[in-house]
C-alpha cells in the first residue's frame, strides 16, 4: 500500500519476471495498522485485487495453491493480506491456501506488531489450509551461524560460495546487500523446496496437495515449523554417506528450524521430509529408523512421517533436505505473542488508532484473542498426553 | 487370451514399467535353457498375452496407464520408447495436471466418477486390441491417493462393464513406517472395497522386498527402482508361459483363469502372496548352482514359517501332526506360528523342472481341513529358464501370509479412527465415518476367517 518496495522490484534484476499490470499499490501505506490494512484498504481494492486474481487465475491450466507471503506485524501484509485470505477462500474454495508468515521477534521495532499479529492470527486460523511460520531472530541465528563458518577459514574448509542458503545472484555481484536479503533468501529457499517435488521428476512425488492432506490432522492444527539442511556445501566433493546422515539430524535440531522452537523435545504430530538429490530409499529409511527413538510422536500417529524424494537437488548442493513438522513447539510462540498482547491491551495502549477505523470495535480484539487462546490450549491437551502410556483402543470383534 | 494392464498412480506406472520390460527380455532372452521350438512357442504366448504389434512390427504393452499428475507417465513412456525395443500404446494414457493429494477419497469420489468415461474408453480400446480376454491386471499401490483410490473405482467399475472377465489386482503394501501418514487409512480403505469387488489381490509388501534387496541383491543404496525390478522379477515369474498339459509347445491359454481356480477356491478368502527362489545379484549367479530338491526344501519352509525370503528361515516351525481334530490343530498352529495354506501354486521354469519332487506340497498337514491337498495343491513346470536363472521355483499361496500384516494395519487405523484425526480429509469428499467403519467390519471379518483355517 505504498510504493517504494513495490517500485524497487520492478526496477530490480528481476522486473521481466513481473507483469507490470499485475499490481496494486497505494500512497500511504497502512501505518502498521492492521485495521487500516483489512478493512480500509481491504474494502477499498477489493475489487481491483479480485479482478486480477481471476486474470491470473484464467491463465492456468489447472490451479492448485495460493502462496500467500507477508508479515504477521505490518498492516499491510497482516491487514490485507489476511483479508485477501478470505477472498481466496470465497473465490476459489477448491484451492490451496499457503501462508508464509514472518512474525515478530522478541526486538521488534514496530509497537502495535501484538495487536496486528493477534488480529491477522484469528484470519489464518480460521482461513488458511497451513500456515508457515517464520521469525527473523531465527533466520538471523542462522545467517550468524553461517558466516562464523565462512570467516573462519577452518584448514580443508571452503566453502562453495554458491551453496548458501543465504546465498542470491545479486550478493555474488556485490558486496553491497540490503540487510534483510540473506534472511529472505533463506526464506526463498524453503519455498522452492517445498515446491520442487511439483516442478522436478522424482521416484516419490510430493505435490503441494499432499501436504496439507497428510500434516493436517485437525484443520485448526494446521501450523508447520519447518527447517532447511544443509545451510552450505563444502568444496569437498567427495561426501561419505555420515555426510548424508549429519544432514537428517541436523533437521531436527533446534538451530535449523526457521522460528524459535525445540521440536525435539515438543510433542510431534506428524512429519514430512522432502529431500532433494541424490538420496535413496533406503537412506531415507536408516535415518528415519536412527532418529525415531528420540522423536515423540502422538499416541495415534507413531509412524506419522511422510517423505518424499526428488531427483534434481538445489544449485550448488547435491542434496538437501526440508523437514516440516507438525508439533507443538510452536506453542511457546503463539504464548508469547499473548502475552505482548496482553501487557499493551490493559493499558489500552495505542488502541484508539484500531478503534476509530470503521467496522472495528473492542470485541474484535476479544475474539481474537481467545481465538488465539482455544488455539493455545488444543496444543496444551496434545502435550498432556505426551507422557502417557500408549493405548490401544479395542478393536471390533466378529461373532464367528 | 489377453491381459489387459491398468497402471495407476506414481506406483503403479513405476512398477508396470519394469515388469513389462522383463517380460519383454526374458521373453527374448538367449539363455532359455530349450529347444528353439519350445522357445518360440514361449514367445508367441508372451507376445498374446502382454502386447499387441502395431504397424511397424514394433511391441506396444496391452497397459492402459492412468496417473492424475503428468510428471511420472511422461518419464514412464520415454522410457520405454528409448529401449527401442518395445512401447506404449500412442493413445494408452490418461492424466490430469493435479493428483490425488495421498486422499482415498479424492481418488475414488472426486476423480473416479469426473474421469469415469474417459478411462473406461481407454480400457476399452485396449481390450478390443486382444482376439480373446484373459482378463485385467491392475496396478497399484494401497497408501497413495490415485493408485489406492482411484484403483479401487476403476477395479469397481470393470466388475460392472466386464462382468465376464476375471480382475487381478497387484497390490503393494507400504513400509510400515511412514511414507504417507495416513497410508493407513487409505489401505482399509482401499481393501475393504477390492474385497467387494476383485477377484483376487496379489500383495506384495515394500518392507519385504527391501530386505531381499538388502540380504540377497547385495545393493548398497537402494531405490525404488531396484525394489520394482524385484518386484518384476517376482511377477514376470508366475506370468510367463507355462506348458499345460498337453505337452512343452502348448502353453496355457488362460492365465488368470489358471491363478484364480488353482488359488481362489472360496470368495471369503482372496489374498495371495509370492515367495521366488532363487534371488540374487547377477554377479552372483554367474557362481551359482541349485538343485530342485534344495529349492523346493527352502521354499517348502519359507512357506510354513511365513519367512518372506531364503535368509533368516526359521526351521523349528513343522507342520502338526495329522490326526488331530480340527480344533486342537488351530491352537497349535498358532502356537508354533505355523502358517496354514487354503491354496498353494508352484511354478518351477528351468532345466529339468520335469524331475522334481513335490511330495512335501501335498502333506494334508499343510492344508486347511475342509479342502483335500489334490485339490488345494497344483504345480505348472516349464523346462525354459526365467530371467537368466537356470532354475527359478514361485510359490502362489493362498494362506495366512498376510492375516499379521493386515491385522498390524487395521489396528494403527483404528487407533487413528478413534481419534478422529484426518478424518476431515476425507468428509471433505464424500466419505463418511460409516463408510469407514463398514471397511474395517469387512477387514476384521476377513482377518477372524484367516486366523480361523
Amino acid at each position: 500500500m505504498e510504493e517504494g518496495v513495490v517500485n524497487e522490484i520492478l526496477q530490480g534484476p528481476l522486473r521481466d519476471v513481473f507483469d507490470s499490470k499485475q499490481l496494486i499499490t497505494d500512497v500511504s501505506g497502512s501505518g502498521n495498522n492492521w485495521a487500516v490494512g483489512h478493512n480500509v484498504f481491504g474494502s477499498l481494492y477489493q475489487e481491483q485485487i479480485l479482478e486480477k486474481l481471476r486474470k491470473s487465475a484464467e491463465q492456468c491450466d489447472c490451479l492448485q495453491c495460493f502462496f500467500i507471503i507477508h508479515s504477521m506485524g505490518g498492516g499491510t501484509g497482516s491487514g490485507l493480506g489476511t483479508f485477501l485470505l478470505k477472498v481466496l477462500k470465497d473465490e476459489f474454495p477448491e484451492v490451496y491456501r499457503f501462508v508464509t508468515s514472518v512474525y515478530p521477534s522478541g526486538e521488534d521495532d514496530v509497537i502495535t506488531s501484538p495487536y496486528n499479529s493477534i488480529l491477522a492470527m484469528k484470519e489464518l486460523n480460521e482461513h488458511a489450509d497451513c500456515v508457515l511460520p517464520i521469525d527473523n531472530q531465527s533466520l538471523f541465528d542462522i545467517i550468524s551461524k553461517i558466516d562464523v563458518i565462512v570467516n573462519s577459514g577452518k584448514l580443508g574448509k571452503t566453502v562453495k560460495p554458491k551453496s548458501l542458503v543465504t546465498s542470491s545472484a545479486r550478493a555474488l555481484k556485490n558486496r553491497q546487500e540490503k540487510p534483510f536479503d540473506a534472511m529472505n533468501n533463506i526464506v526463498a529457499n524453503l519455498l522452492l523446496n517445498l515446491t520442487s517435488s511439483a516442478r522436478f521428476e522424482g521416484s516419490l512425488n510430493m505435490d503441494l496437495n499432499e501436504i496439507s492432506m497428510n500434516l493436517v490432522p485437525f484443520p485448526q492444527l494446521h501450523y508447520l515449523v519447518s527447517s532447511l539442511t544443509p545451510l552450505y556445501t563444502l568444496a569437498d566433493v567427495n561426501i561419505p554417506p555420515r555426510r548424508l546422515d549429519q544432514m537428517f539430524s541436523d533437521a531436527f535440531s533446534k538451530d535449523h528450524q526457521l522460528i524459535q522452537a525445540d521440536p525435539k523435545h515438543s510433542l510431534y504430530l506428524a512429519c514430512a521430509l522432502m529431500v532433494r538429490g541424490n538420496v535413496q530409499i533406503s537412506d531415507l529409511r536408516r535415518n528415519i529408523e536412527r532418529l525415531k527413538p528420540s522423536l515423540q510422536f502422538v499416541s495415534w500417529n507413531q509412524e506419522g512421517w511422510k517423505t518424499s524424494l526428488c531427483s534434481v537437488p538445489p544449485v550448488g548442493h547435491s542434496h538437501s533436505l526440508l523437514a516440516l513438522a507438525n508439533n507443538t513447539c510452536v506453542k511457546p510462540t503463539f504464548v508469547e505473542l499473548r502475552e505482548r498482547f496482553m501487557r499493551l491491551y490493559k493499558k489500552k495502549a495505542h488502541l484508539h488508532h484500531y478503534l476509530q477505523v470503521e467496522g472495528m470495535e473492542e470485541s474484535s480484539f476479544t475474539e481474537a484473542v481467545s481465538s488465539l487462546s482455544a488455539l493455545i490450549q488444543e496444543y496444551n491437551q496434545l502435550d498432556a498426553t505426551k507422557s502417557m502410556p500408549v493405548q490401544d483402543f479395542p478393536r471390533l470383534s466378529i461373532a464367528m | 487370451m489377453s491381459i489387459v494392464t491398468v497402471q495407476l498412480g506414481q506406483c503403479g506406472n513405476q512398477i508396470g514399467f519394469e515388469v513389462f520390460d522383463v517380460l519383454f527380455s526374458d521373453s527374448y532372452c538367449s539363455q532359455g535353457l530349450c529347444s528353439k521350438k519350445e522357445n518360440e512357442a514361449y514367445q508367441a504366448s508372451c507376445k498374446e498375452r502382454f502386447f499387441s504389434e502395431e504397424e511397424n512390427g514394433v511391441l506396444a504393452a496391452r497397459a492402459v496407464l492412468v496417473d492424475m499428475e503428468p510428471k511420472v507417465i511422461n518419464q514412464t513412456l520415454s522410457k520405454a520408447a528409448q529401449s527401442g525395443r518395445w512401447k506404449y500404446g500412442q493413445h494408452a494414457c490418461f492424466c490430469q495436471k493435479q493428483g490425488s493429494g495421498n486422499n482415498w477419497a479424492y481418488g475414488y469420489s472426486v476423480h473416479g466418477p469426473r474421469h469415469e468415461e474417459s478411462i473406461m474408453n481407454l480400457i476399452q480400446k485396449q481390450v478390443e486390441k486382444c482376439d480373446s480376454l484373459s482378463g485385467f491386471f491392475i496396478i497399484m499401490s494401497m497408501a497413495g491417493g490415485t493408485g489406492s483410490g482411484l484403483g479401487a473405482f476403476v477395479t469397481q467399475n470393470l466388475q460392472d462393464q466386464y462382468p465376464n472377465s476375471l480382475k487381478m489386482n497387484q497390490i503393494i503394501w507400504p513400509y510400515g513406517t511412514g511414507e504417507v501418514i495416513v497410508q493407513n487409512y487409505n489401505s482399509i480403505l482401499t481393501l475393504s472395497h477390492l474385497y467387494r469387488s476383485s477377484d483376487a489381490l496379489l500383495v506384495h509388501e515394500n518392507d519385504a522386498i527391501h530386505k531381499i534387496c538388502v540380504k540377497r541383491m547385495n545393493i548398497k543404496q537402494i531405490s525404488f527402482s531396484n525394489i520394482n525390478q524385484v518386484l518384476a522379477h517376482q511377477l514376470g515369474s508366475i506370468f510367463q508361459p507355462t506348458y499345460s498339459a498337453e505337452g512343452s509347445f502348448h502353453c496355457r491359454r488362460n492365465p488368470l483363469g489358471d491363478l484364480m481356480e488353482d488359488l481362489v477356491p472360496h470368495p471369503e478368502f482372496k489374498m495371495l502372496g509370492v515367495r521366488n527362489i532363487p534371488q540374487m545379484s547377477e554377479n552372483s549367479l554367474a557362481y551359482s548352482t541349485f538343485t530342485w530338491a534344495g529349492l523346493l526344501k527352502h521354499l517348502r519352509q519359507m512357506l510354513i514359517s511365513n519367512a518372506k525370503m531364503e535368509e533368516g528361515i526359521n526351521w523349528q516351525v513343522r507342520p502338526p501332526l495329522s490326526g488331530l481334530p480340527a480344533l486342537g490343530k488351530m491352537s497349535f498352529n498358532k502356537e508354533l506360528h505355523f502358517n496354514t495354506s487354503i491354496a498353494n501354486l508352484v511354478i518351477l521354469r528351468g532345466k529339468d523342472a520335469q524331475s522334481a519332487d513335490l511330495a512335501g506340497f501335498k502333506d494334508p498337514a499343510l492344508y486347511t481341513s475342509w479342502l483335500e491337498p489334490d485339490n488345494a495343491f497344483n504345480v505348472w513346470k516349464t523346462q525354459r529358464a526365467f530371467n537368466k536363472y537356470e532354475k527359478s521355483a514361485a510359490l502362489v499361496s493362498n494362506s495366512q501370509f498376510l492375516v499379521k500384516p493386515l491385522d498390524v494395519i487395521v489396528g494403527k487405523a483404528w487407533n487413528m479412527f478413534a481419534s478422529k484425526a484426518y478424518i476431515h480429509q476425507y468428509t471433505k469428499f464424500g466419505i463418511e465415518e460409516e463408510d469407514f467403519l463398514d471397511s474395517f467390519t469387512l477387514l476384521e471379518q476377513v482377518i477372524t476367517s484367516y486366523y480361523n483355517l
